[in-house]
């Protein structure tokens, strides 16, 4: 074991991990941050999305000694309590989730990608997805609230 | 309407509805949700038949000794079951409150209004409540299934579209999955496994057990059963890779690696007729006399639940007692299961729900539960989570079976079918671990045949019941004046098979109506009139034409280079009817683009309409990505298709816009939904590809290859 010291969600935790430990391993189990979901391991399903810098990045390989220097966010980390992100809400308001699983995954990948976007559309979010599986076919609605948020974001930058 | 099962075997008012002092009221249902919204049907139903607030109806995880034993949460069935009897249960409850308080306030049942759960008397202005009047205490009354229900049009949220009662949880990530559940003293668990069904163990460097067991890493052996607990998840895993390399196997013959289609037309195998959508014990007839005007073969190969979170499970041994948290889709069924593999009484096993990754049928959620009660049986004491790892996901769930369906008709002179014989060939279906003779449940379960004292897979005889397996919607809904349907149960096929989502239902819809569309042509008509020269269901015809309204599968408007299909099916002849237009485009890498779709459906009453959309969407999209990607793959050593590199799923690059059209049809009994476009979907494709490359595609998936070769035949 060893002692890794991580800036996730704006706060700085110093955990005792192995640092070849996968990154997404010490924010479930010693953050207890549940949100950052383990559905391959193999960065084949995008389950596990995080953002470091604001980047969208895959959990479930990359050892947590990678991420010391950078800021983590994970979809705990898009909005405070009793708030939402815009790509939360839109979600919220299309439904887009059948079990949820792949959910925080897609949230945290159209966040990267609205937030990175000089002029965000919805081949760009869809790009945004590649890599990022739902099996229970919730595409429709997920594409639902993609619509909303790029429509949103020409309407208002 | 027949009797509700679930009301039959759980008639008590108690079962399923108790008001608690808080203001609210716990509704107890058997059936779990899976993504499929049922608890947030069960909150509006239950919410508009008292007149109170959905946000004060909580809806109970399913667990053993609670909640109502109502089987499997399968078959299209939790609206048609649970959302029935729960509406009932509340119906009732509302009836007898109102009559106490009626007494209470010595006025008419007739001059209270109920606003929220308060009751209030018009004539006297005197007031009570649900609560003051029931929390807490049991009603000790049957659930009355004629209790009136309140008119449709004073219902103020069955009907409308609901936001998902988990939606807030699963997107702000908070822990919500079984697989987010952290006890202290938890150990985290992984599997060992063989190469395949067939290996065993033949021996294990005891050098790395003892290495592991000095890092403090809990090596289980059971005959060929290897797992793996820590304290540290991680070093679980790690653990599991350093165990498999000890490990040696005798690996046997391997997988029999014949054609599948092959060996299903070659294998030992039990034949029957089947007349009204059940099988009968009777010979089969020989096909009707005189030149059929067409005949073709259809096939569809293994395929996967391939849920997107391996399957996972939490065990505890302690005190005698067993408590497993388990995303199984029948609570009761796999404690017997268990129970029977322990020789322990039912009562002393404990099984608790809680959600897991969609599962699409029989998954790997009741081996899962079996694996980590043996482990924690071993290590008795505190709670011990195991999560399979992806590659274990891919290649020991029970698949859906593969089938082949020859058709044949002719037409007479009036270009109307005149004789019609269908014959499928597939496996099981139903291995799901229901107890029975020689520990049956026991014996479905995975790690079974792996153990010290081994239980073989039993081998299934042919499921008697309407539309159930492989026989699931081989009987056609069109009036058709000679049908000869035939199931093959085909013995010794290779792989691993279980209920998956729509069962037979996939493949013989997919053969009916893309051979439909054989006929239409042949018999010079579009694929709407059609069917409906074949149709007389009122209801069947509505979806067909409803759907066609938006969007003509005879393409007459269709823009260039791309064709359009239809599919159309009312699930096991019972269900949801459902009508699907696909419009897809075939690029030059021989790529199906799927470009527009609409369905048209009538579920019965719309209880959540968001839900009923979600489903029936839902099931287009994964019986697209069947149709369009995926087969098991498989040789000597095992299953090959271990990750999602080797066995692709659909993207959101690939999915069409959707028009979804929900038929109201009042107030008419719930039919479930979550498996009836699935069929319609996979004939639609095939019928819009047909349509715009001139191409029939009869094999699943339609890969570029498939493309190709049909182009080359």
């Amino acid at each position: 074991m060893g002692r890794v010291v991580l800036n996730v969600n704006g706060a700085v935790s110093d955990v005792e991990a192995d640092p070849a430990t996968p990154l997404i391993f010490v924010l479930r189990n010693e953050l207890g941050l549940m949100g950052a979901k383990l559905g391959c391991g193999l960065e084949q399903c995008g389950a596990c999305a995080v953002m470091a810098d604001g980047e969208k990045v895959l959990s479930c390989v990359r050892a947590v000694s990678e991420f010391e220097a950078r800021a983590i966010t994970t979809v705990e980390g898009l909005a405070d309590d009793g708030d939402f992100n815009p790509v939360q809400r839109a979600f919220l308001e299309a439904g887009a989730a059948q079990c949820g699983y792949c959910t925080s995954g897609l949230v945290v990948a159209l966040t990267a990608y609205l937030e990175a976007a000089e002029r965000p559309d919805r081949r760009g979010a869809v790009e945004a997805l590649e890599g990022h599986l739902c099996r229970c076919g919730a595409h429709a609605d997920v594409l639902r609230a993609v619509d909303r948020l790029v429509a949103g974001a020409a309407d208002g930058g | 309407m027949a009797a509700n099962p679930s009301l039959l075997s759980n008639p008590a008012l108690d079962d399923w509805l108790a008001f608690d002092a808080g203001g609210t009221v716990t509704v107890r249902s058997g059936k779990v949700d899976i993504g499929q919204r049922i608890s947030t049907a069960v909150a509006l139903l239950v919410a508009d038949e008292l007149d109170i607030d959905p946000g004060r109806v909580e809806v109970a995880r399913v667990e053993t000794g609670r909640s109502p034993d109502e089987g499997f949460t399968s078959g299209s069935q939790s609206m048609a079951r649970t959302g029935n009897a729960v509406r009932l249960a509340a119906a009732t409850a509302r009836r007898h409150l109102l009559e106490r308080a009626a007494r209470m306030l010595d006025v008419d049942v007739a001059a209270l209004e109920v606003d929220d759960g308060a009751i209030h008397s018009r004539a006297t202005n005197r007031k009570t409540s649900y609560w003051e009047l029931a929390a807490g205490r049991p009603f000790g009354i049957d659930v009355d299934p004629a209790a009136p229900l309140r008119p449709r049009e004073a219902l103020g949220h069955v009907g409308t579209a609901a936001t998902a009662r988990a939606m807030e949880a699963l997107v702000r990530g908070r822990p919500y999955f079984l697989h987010d559940m952290s006890l202290p003293g938890m150990l985290h668990a992984r599997m060992v496994r063989p190469p395949h069904y067939h290996a065993r163990l033949a021996a294990l460097d005891e050098a790395v057990v003892g290495r592991l067991a000095a890092e403090g890493v809990e090596v289980v052996r059971d005959g060929s059963f290897l797992a793996v607990a820590a304290a540290d998840e991680y070093a679980a895993v790690r653990a599991a890779e350093r165990l498999a390399a000890a490990a040696s196997w005798d690996i046997g013959g391997g997988l029999e690696t014949r054609d599948i289609y092959e060996s299903l037309r070659a294998n030992e195998r039990v034949s029957l007729p089947v007349v009204d959508g059940t099988p009968v014990e009777a010979p089969v007839p020989p096909p009707a006399d005189g030149a059929a005007t067409l005949e073709a073969r259809y096939e569809r190969p293994y395929q996967m639940h391939g849920s997107l979170g391996p399957s996972a499970a939490m065990a505890n041994f302690a005190d005698g007692l067993l408590t497993i948290h388990t995303h199984s889709q029948g609570v009761y069924v796999l404690r017997a299961a268990l129970a029977e593999a322990f020789g322990m009484e039912p009562g002393a096993v404990r099984t608790v729900h809680a959600p897991g990754a969609g599962c699409y049928g029989h998954n790997g959620a009741d081996d899962a539960a079996f694996d980590a009660a043996l482990i924690a049986r071993a290590l008795p004491g505190g709670p011990v989570m195991l999560k399979w790892m992806r590659g274990e996901e891919h290649a020991w769930e029970p698949y859906g079976s593969c089938a082949s369906m020859d058709l044949r008709a002719s037409l007479d002179g009036d270009g109307r079918i005149a004789a019609w014989s269908h014959e499928t060939y597939s496996d099981t279906y139903s291995m799901r671990p229901r107890p029975g003779p020689g520990r049956m449940g026991a014996a479905r379960l995975l790690s079974a045949r792996f153990l010290a004292e081994p239980l073989a897979p039993p081998v299934m005889g042919p499921a008697m019941g309407r539309h159930m397996g492989i026989h699931r919607n081989l009987d056609p809904l069109y009036d058709l004046p000679q049908k000869r349907l035939v199931k093959h149960l085909v013995r010794d096929m290779p792989l691993r098979v279980s209920a998956l989502r729509s069962l037979g239902a996939y493949a013989n819809v997919f053969a009916i109506e893309s051979f439909m569309d054989e006929l239409a042509g042949e018999a010079g008509c579009d694929p709407v009139s059609f069917r409906l020269r074949h149709l007389s269901d009122p209801r069947g015809r509505a979806v067909i034409e409803a759907a066609a309204a938006r969007l003509d599968p005879s393409g007459a408007d269709c823009p260039e280079g791309r064709g359009r299909g239809l599919g159309f099916a009312q699930y096991k002849n019972s269900a949801a009817y459902a009508a699907v237009v696909m419009e897809v485009s075939v690029s030059d890498a021989a790529e199906i683009r799927l470009e527009r779709c609409v369905i048209a459906a009538d579920a019965g009453e719309i209880v959540d309409r968001a839900g009923l959309a979600a489903q029936l969407e839902g099931g287009v999209i994964q019986a697209a990505s069947w149709t369009l990607h995926e087969a098991v793959a498989f040789d000597r050593e095992g299953i090959t298709s271990r990750d999602w590199d080797a066995y692709p799923i659909l993207g959101f690059d690939n999915a069409p816009s959707f028009e979804t059209v929900l038929i109201d049809p009042g107030r008419q009994p719930f039919l479930g939904a979550g498996e009836a476009t699935a069929g319609p979907t996979a004939a639609a494709i095939a019928n819009a590809v047909h349509a715009a490359t001139g191409l029939r595609l009869r094999r699943i998936p339609f890969t570029p290859e498939e493309v190709r070769a049909a182009a080359l035949a």
